[in-house]
């Protein structure tokens, strides 16, 4: 067995979950609220994908920017017609309701799509690689996904750090109630952060779509794996969440290695280990 | 605490006194069920119980703990396989297993809240969905558990049909007992004193000298306990048990609508939300797919417009309190 090599592509499958994460903790950063059907909307995002790929005969990276229209303002339309009205100190409402969408959402692409699994198809380029020598290789298409991952951080960062409107995510994330008192319009400004979570769910949609094949039950596991990269990187950078995404995409390689049946598994137990040794992720700002 | 101005205090609203009645003749009619209950019958009456267990367990939990768990199917499956394990492999008597898998239940959650109590909110709740996909995967992964396939319950073999169903009928009427009688002496007590004040406000309550971090550690394991018993027994009636099935994400859904429609933070509201899901279900679930996409719509809506579901509408509307749990101060 190359441990090297798992590595690698444990460290490009990270670039998946980097992807996944990012939009969630876009969410959480602004709202302090976790979406419970945020895997579901990434399946959501790869059948949408799907769609217009049949429709248009489109490469699937081109439909990346309609869809990230699309499911921006789908973001946008959904913070503010449902989600702002869960927002207080109470935890429960958003949990609730992001749920019961997760149900919806599950059981009518059951209900349209059939349960059996689909793929985003590429081409030529799915088996394209490039050698690294000693016997490994990169894939092309992999090598993409890490880098598109690495490119939505660059730009969240940016987003966020350099420009009014992260001036005011930021303000509204510390203090709700002073941040409105200066002039922000919140429920707006949580429509963008959506708007934004839903951008990058668009992209991590169409990625997902063509790395596995998928079905309509997965959103879930997706969730699941989002919050675990967002809590092993630790709040306050896209950064951390890149390098949370990859730890664990590291550890879902590496244990799917020693058994088939440990892969997941693996994931969940670094996960908990993080959680019981540093409660506030491995990147943290301010423990 | 000493009063300024003298006060009545009062436990019995419109409805308390009506429970006493309604809920001897429930419990005196379902000891007596296996007399007159048909076998098809007596399952669903204890399957009803299993879920209504643990709606009750949940809304502790939840409604009172203010520990938003998405994840107590951890302890249903821990529940489960613990009676297994007891009646299969160690030839415990499986009736006896059954509250001894609720033991076992509660023993998890120990080590377990180490690694959950450090979170607060959306991070707790997200994390002991992990806590239970890792109890899944582990058992998935163990042999002699049955791996992914599962096991049967083997030693039921020992006794005939109808004292099994009896049996594990007059166990569903003790876990009904148990939770709902349960839930309601505890609400009485002091503990529960504390327990209303921590719903409704933890900083208050800390204040007022309230341990509000070990309050919310005995609820998690009395929950997880409750819990396990109900999985347990469940699956005594179900004769088997697979990872999915026991540690399975079909619970979630279970347990958030039984409580959130019903009426989350009463006694009452799981009850009715436990009936009114067995209905639904009993009715619609061979629209499958549809089904579930009303039932999700439902709680959206239920969550957004009511938030105090079903039952806390109804309560607030007529001034109904069945479980009289609360003080209210009159002038004398």
């Amino acid at each position: 067995m190359n441990w090297l090599d798992t590595v690698i592509q444990g460290t490009l499958l990270g670039g998946l979950y980097a992807l996944f994460a990012m939009g969630l903790a876009v969410i959480y950063g602004v709202m302090k609220q976790i979406n419970i059907a945020h895997g579901d909307f990434i399946v959501l995002a790869a059948y949408v994908a799907l769609g217009i790929v049949a429709a248009t005969g489109l490469h699937p990276f081109l439909v990346i920017p309609l869809a990230i229209v699309v499911f921006g303002a789908f973001g946008y339309f959904l913070q503010r017609t449902v989600l702002n009205r869960t927002l207080g100190s109470d935890i429960l409402p958003p949990l609730v309701v992001t749920y019961g969408l997760s149900i919806v959402i599950e059981n009518v692409l059951q209900q349209t799509q059939s349960g059996d699994p689909k793929s985003l198809k590429l081409g030529s380029l799915e088996t394209a690689s490039l050698p690294l020598g000693g016997g490994l290789a990169i894939g092309a298409f992999p090598l993409i996904m890490l880098v598109t991952a690495i490119v939505v951080a660059i730009v969240l960062e940016i987003v966020f750090n350099r420009t009014r409107l992260g001036m005011a995510f930021r303000a509204v994330s510390d203090d709700r109630e002073i941040a409105s008192i200066m002039g922000v319009r919140d429920r707006r400004l949580f429509g963008y952060a959506t708007a934004i979570s839903f951008a990058v769910i668009a992209i991590a949609g169409v990625f997902m779509g063509i790395k596995f094949t998928f079905s309509p039950s997965l959103g879930p596991n997706f969730l699941l794996y989002a919050f675990e990269a967002v809590v092993i990187g630790g709040m306050g950078s896209f950064w951390g969440t890149l390098a949370g995404g990859i730890i664990l995409g590291i550890a879902q390689a590496v244990g799917f290695a020693l058994n088939p049946g440990w892969g997941i598994l693996a994931g969940h137990l670094v996960f908990l280990a993080v959680l019981l040794v540093r409660p506030t992720g491995i990147f943290a700002r301010s423990a | 605490m000493s009063v300024a101005t003298p006060v009545r205090v009062e436990r019995y609203a419109t409805g308390g006194r009506a429970l006493l009645v309604i809920a001897i003749v429930v419990v005196l009619g379902l000891i007596s069920g296996p007399f007159w209950l048909s076998s098809e019958a007596m399952r669903l009456v204890v399957e009803f119980v299993c879920l209504l267990a643990m709606a009750q367990m949940w809304n502790l939990l939840v409604g009172y703990g203010g520990l938003v768990s998405i994840g107590q199917q951890a302890y249903i499956g821990i529940g489960g396989y613990a009676l297994f394990v007891l009646a299969n492999q160690l030839g415990i008597n499986p009736f006896l297993s059954v509250p001894l898998a609720g033991l076992v239940a509660a023993l998890f959650a120990l080590p377990t809240s180490r690694v959950l109590f450090g979170l607060s909110g959306g991070y707790f709740a997200v994390a002991t969905w992990v806590v239970a996909e890792v109890y899944r995967l582990l058992v998935a992964n163990i042999s002699a558990l049955g791996s992914g396939a599962g096991v049967s319950l083997t030693a039921m073999l020992a006794f005939e049909k109808g004292t099994r169903e009896s049996i594990t009928f007059w166990l569903a009427v003790a876990l009904l007992l148990a939770t709902t009688g349960g839930v309601y002496a505890l609400l009485r007590s002091r503990l529960g004193l504390a327990l209303t004040a921590l719903r409704d406000s933890d900083v208050a309550a800390e204040s007022q000298g309230v341990d509000v971090a070990r309050i919310k550690l005995l609820v998690y394991v009395i929950a997880a306990f409750g819990t396990g018993c109900a999985g347990a027994l469940y699956f005594l009636n179900a004769l088997r048990i697979s990872p999915d099935a026991a540690f399975g994400m079909d619970w979630i859904p279970l347990l958030f609508f039984t409580v959130i429609i019903g009426g989350i933070g009463t006694i009452e509201g799981p009850i009715l939300g436990t009936l009114l899901y067995f209905t639904l279900r009993q009715l619609f679930a061979d629209y499958g797919t549809w089904y579930l996409i009303a039932l999700g719509l439902l709680a959206i809506v239920i969550m957004i417009r009511f938030p105090r579901g079903i039952y806390g509408e109804l309560a607030t509307r007529f001034g109904w309190r069945f479980f009289p749990v609360q003080r209210i101060l009159r002038d004398p």
